[in-house]
């Protein structure tokens, strides 16, 4: 169900909070056996928040979309009281005194937290499997991976066990998983949201966005998480508009461009065949495709894992074995790898050829989004170049894993917003269809993204069993 | 040791006094707190935890820079310094590298010029703290000071000799207390020093291989390191051995440096842009706006003494030394100056004596500031006047100042509940000195005999008599009844 019908129950008191998060506890445990989307599962913070929000429903006051309605945080998202692991066995005691700001603003509005979900350990991969503790399936296919790193948030979502659930994305987190799982996924604007309180990957790459039934619940989210916060230098202030209230605004006469490099070799056939269905869609509903160029998008890979590897080369530096009880053979081996790679990167000798080159590639990235939107509105193409895989597919080879983000890594480095909204099926595996739209135009992008989304019925279709 | 130059660097780390730390809102007041009592989860780097930069302390690095005569970057962007120390408590330090806050300056020291390369903003670490707890020796960490705003002023190689670098370490010190942005303590670590020290032979253009002697707390162990590094280094050249590079730390109990690491084993920093902090800017006119709230420094003050005061070096230098030494001759001076009599210099000259004389002297014995001082300049001003009118002695004057000290009480209430006030009335004089004649009959007439011992005890007499009498005036009427 989608945050919107269940804010209608609660509204018209034909459910109550605590009896909607019971639901999902029974829910969750029934279904989490199948998926493995939750890496703990909080009953008594759940019932608690849920007895506020009934009282604040009872106050006949009024009350936001998300009051009472639960939802489940990637375990990268730091909260008071509750383990918080970021998927890593280094983390595996760690019980934060403080929340992340995100997580704030969701209490603030009495939303109910049931838990918190799987992902890749400190978010390192495509496909959850990096997960120090379970791999998380796929609810499409149980065999296959849900992607990732958010891998726990979009199963859950997908599976039906929350409305809704927060994930981050530093290259394509929350849109990769998203695809894979047939949700919607929305990686915000640089700054937009918060980083507070996000174990951080790569910093100047992390953003946290909703996965959600719909887009409009992805709106209805935003709205709550998006806005200054004075604890992150790096969140802008800037107006926030009411994202869920301009949706159905179309796309007549807004140019999709495609870029031609998104087309070349390297995208499955099969992804490619949906994702021109989908804009074939696209160009019915008003919407002009055009061809456009990211001419550095082949720079993205490597730019991408120098500069994120760099960042977390410091990031985990901190888990010295000191004080958080546990040493760093408890680094999973893709966590171990990165913080090598980053480590060569930044060293003497290396830095000018590594570092500083990439900073300065990411900068003509950044150009190439800034070229392209002078004459379109949106970009589009497949969330990801190849389909939900099997298990143990990918492990083996990194580099075929890191291909895996090829058409979401870019938005990350320039900074921009973009979205994964259900794009079709192929042999009943999800593709999502990626839109993508230049800074601080989430607006717009929701208007796109929602206007494709009603136009079809991908969004409706459930993966059976759940 | 005439063969050599002696050539010393130093990088200066001065704590800068801010209300919060450097990135995160924990008060930066930590000295003598409960450990760990200061701290939230940006100095404690929880995972998630991000820092703000504090601008006050980017306001009072700015002030450093002016001070030190340094260009002001517009641009200040922090950097990640990689290296593992468990009192770091996030692996990295935040520190700026190639965009420092200040660069270029320079300080006078004495006549000659040491140029300042840089001075750049950073956070200080926690502190460990090892002791045995049941029989177990233990290593504790405090993080109060993690996060704490610290700036680091690096000095070219200009230095020639321990006393310099003494007293190029103490210029520091005073402009940082001229300009309030640090309370630089050394008690409290506010201030440490390292020490690159080298040799090489007199006139040649390479430098020597340099040494560096980290963490000197104290002026005077500053000299002992540097004085001692020197002689070990020109021992190991006399004796044919060569210099390594390497760092070591000055042990007090030994009276001696000792070799911590060399090169080889010398950490690779890793230099890189903080991502969590975008770069500050500070156009021109705000640095203009900052630049206008810095007092007059130092060097200025000393030449505006010099020509407005007409008073010698070293008297200059005890004034200038505090700038609450110097407000409060100025102060004084300016009242002082409203009186008639003699000249503006002859004043000064007055004022300071009684500054370097009684007034230092009392702040000394009582280990106090002069702000700390009960005796305001206008009140000492009526002590200077009562003195200029020969109402007290010059003698009683010290007796009445340090009773201002003690009580704070204005000095005319001092002399009267004292009787310290010196007797000049003639009249009143006059009678008292005809008592003391009818009684002393005999000395009178030895004296007219010209006996020239009776007239000293006729006037010790007199004296007795009429205590607090001005002895000029006593002398002169004495003198006048006996002819």
């Amino acid at each position: 169900m989608t945050i919107k019908e269940l804010h209608s129950k609660l509204k018209t008191k034909q459910i109550s909070s605590s009896e909607l998060t019971k639901e999902a506890l029974e829910k969750i445990e029934k279904g989490n056996s199948k998926v493995a989307a939750f890496l703990s599962i909080t009953p008594e913070v759940a019932l608690e928040q849920a007895k506020h929000a009934d009282a604040l429903i009872a106050s006949e006051k009024e009350v936001c979309w998300l009051t009472g309605i639960p939802f489940g945080l990637k375990d990268v998202i730091v909260t008071e009281g509750i383990t918080t692991t970021a998927a890593s066995k280094i983390l595996e005691d760690f019980t934060p005194p403080y929340s992340a700001t995100v997580y704030e603003n969701l209490k603030s509005v009495k939303g109910v937290l049931v838990g918190k979900l799987n992902c890749d350990e400190f978010a390192m991969g495509a496909s959850t499997e990096n997960s120090a503790y379970v791999k998380t399936k796929n609810p499409w296919d149980l065999e296959r991976v849900p992607g990732g790193s958010s891998g726990g948030s979009a199963a859950a979502v997908s599976a039906g066990l929350v409305p809704y659930a927060l994930g981050t994305d530093t290259g394509g987190s929350i849109r990769q998983p998203s695809s894979f799982c047939s949700v919607v996924g929305l990686k915000p604007t640089y700054g937009r949201v918060s980083r507070y309180g996000l174990i951080p990957l790569g910093n100047s790459l992390d953003q946290a966005g909703p996965i959600t039934n719909s887009v409009e619940d992805s709106a209805v989210v935003l709205n709550i998480i998006a806005g200054f916060d004075p604890k992150d230098s790096t969140s802008v202030k800037k107006d926030l508009p009411d994202y869920s209230k301009n949706l159905s605004k179309g796309i007549k006469e807004l140019k999709f461009g495609i870029p031609k490099e998104y087309l070349a070799e390297g995208v499955d056939p099969k992804v490619k065949e949906v994702f021109l269905r989908a804009s074939k869609k696209i160009e019915d509903l008003g919407g002009k495709i055009v061809e456009t160029s990211l001419p550095r998008s082949e720079q993205a890979i490597p730019v991408y894992y120098i500069i994120m590897s760099s960042e977390v080369s410091t990031n985990l530096a901190r888990y010295d074995g000191i004080r958080f009880g546990k040493s760093r053979d408890f680094f999973g081996p893709e966590t171990k790898r990165r913080i090598m790679l980053g480590t060569y990167a930044l060293s003497s000798g290396y830095y000018d050829a590594y570092y500083l080159k990439a900073a300065k590639v990411r900068q003509l990235i950044f150009e190439d989004f800034q070229n392209a939107f002078e004459k379109v509105d949106f970009i589009i193409g497949p969330t990801s170049p190849i389909l939900p895989f099997k298990f143990g597919e990918r492990v083996d080879n990194p580099l075929q894993m890191y291909l895996a983000d090829l058409f979401t890594v870019p938005q990350n480095l320039a900074g921009v917003p973009a979205i994964s909204v259900p794009g079709g099926f192929s042999e009943g595996l999800p593709v999502g269809l990626q839109i993508t739209a230049n800074h601080f135009e989430e607006e717009k992008l929701l208007q796109a993204a929602y206007a494709f989304e009603q136009a079809t019925d991908f969004h409706k279709q459930k993966p059976e069993g759940f | 040791m005439n063969n050599y130059d002696i050539v010393i660097g130093l990088e200066i780390h001065v704590q800068l006094k801010t209300e919060s730390k450097m990135f995160c809102s924990s008060s930066a007041n930590y000295f003598g707190e409960k450990p760990n009592s200061r701290v939230c989860p940006t100095c404690l780097a929880l995972p998630g935890a991000l820092p703000v930069t504090n601008r006050q302390a980017m306001e009072n690095a700015i002030k450093v820079g002016l001070a030190l005569n340094c260009k002001i970057n517009n641009f200040n962007r922090f950097d990640r310094k990689s290296y593992f120390y468990p009192d770091l408590p996030k692996g990295f330090q935040i520190s700026q590298f190639d965009l420092p806050v200040a660069k270029d300056g320079f300080v006078m020291v004495g006549e000659r010029k040491i140029r300042i390369n840089r001075a750049h903003q950073e956070e200080d670490t926690g502190k460990l703290i090892h002791q045995e707890i049941v029989g177990d020796k233990v290593s504790l960490i405090d993080f109060n000071r993690s996060g704490v705003p610290l700036i680091e002023i690096v000095s070219e190689p200009d230095i020639t000799s321990a006393e310099e670098a003494k007293n190029y370490a103490k210029k520091i010190h005073q402009l940082m207390r001229y300009i309030g942005v640090a309370d630089v303590d050394m008690e409290k670590a506010g201030m440490r020093f390292d020490a690159n020290v080298s040799i090489k032979p007199k006139g040649e253009k390479e430098l020597g291989t340099k040494v560096e002697i980290k963490n000197i707390n104290s002026f005077t162990f500053l000299e002992k390191a540097v004085n001692f590094e020197v002689a070990r280094q020109l021992r190991a050249i006399d004796s044919g051995e060569k210099i390594i590079q390497e760092t070591r730390g000055w042990i007090e109990s030994k009276g001696e440096t000792v070799s911590q690491r060399t090169k080889e084993t010398s950490p690779d920093y890793r230099y890189f842009p903080d991502p969590d902090l975008p770069p500050l800017n500070f156009d021109s006119e705000e640095i203009e706006t900052i630049a206008k709230t810095l007092p007059e420094l130092p060097d200025a003050k000393t030449s505006r003494f010099e020509q407005d005061y007409h008073l010698n070096p070293y008297e200059i230098s005890v004034l200038v030394e505090d700038q609450n030494v110097a407000n409060w001759f100025e102060e004084t001076l300016n009242i002082y100056s409203k009186t008639q009599g003699i000249s503006k210099t002859e004043k000064a000259k007055i004022v300071s004596n009684w500054v370097q004389g009684e007034v230092m002297r009392v702040l000394k014995e009582l280990g106090i500031s002069i702000w700390e001082l009960k005796v305001e300049p206008a009140s000492f001003t009526e002590l200077l006047l009562m003195i200029d009118k020969n109402r007290v002695s010059k003698q009683a004057a010290k007796q009445v100042f340090s009773e201002m000290v003690r009580t704070g009480e204005m000095p005319e209430k001092i002399i009267k509940d004292l009787k310290l006030e010196q007797v000049s009335d003639v009249l009143e004089l006059g009678t008292t000195i005809e008592e003391v004649l009818a009684d002393n009959q005999k000395a009178v007439s030895d004296y007219k005999a010209g006996k020239d011992s009776s007239f000293d005890f006729l006037f010790g007499q007199v004296m007795r008599r009429a205590k607090g009498a001005n002895p000029t005036a006593l002398r002169e009427v004495l003198k006048e009844k006996l002819k």
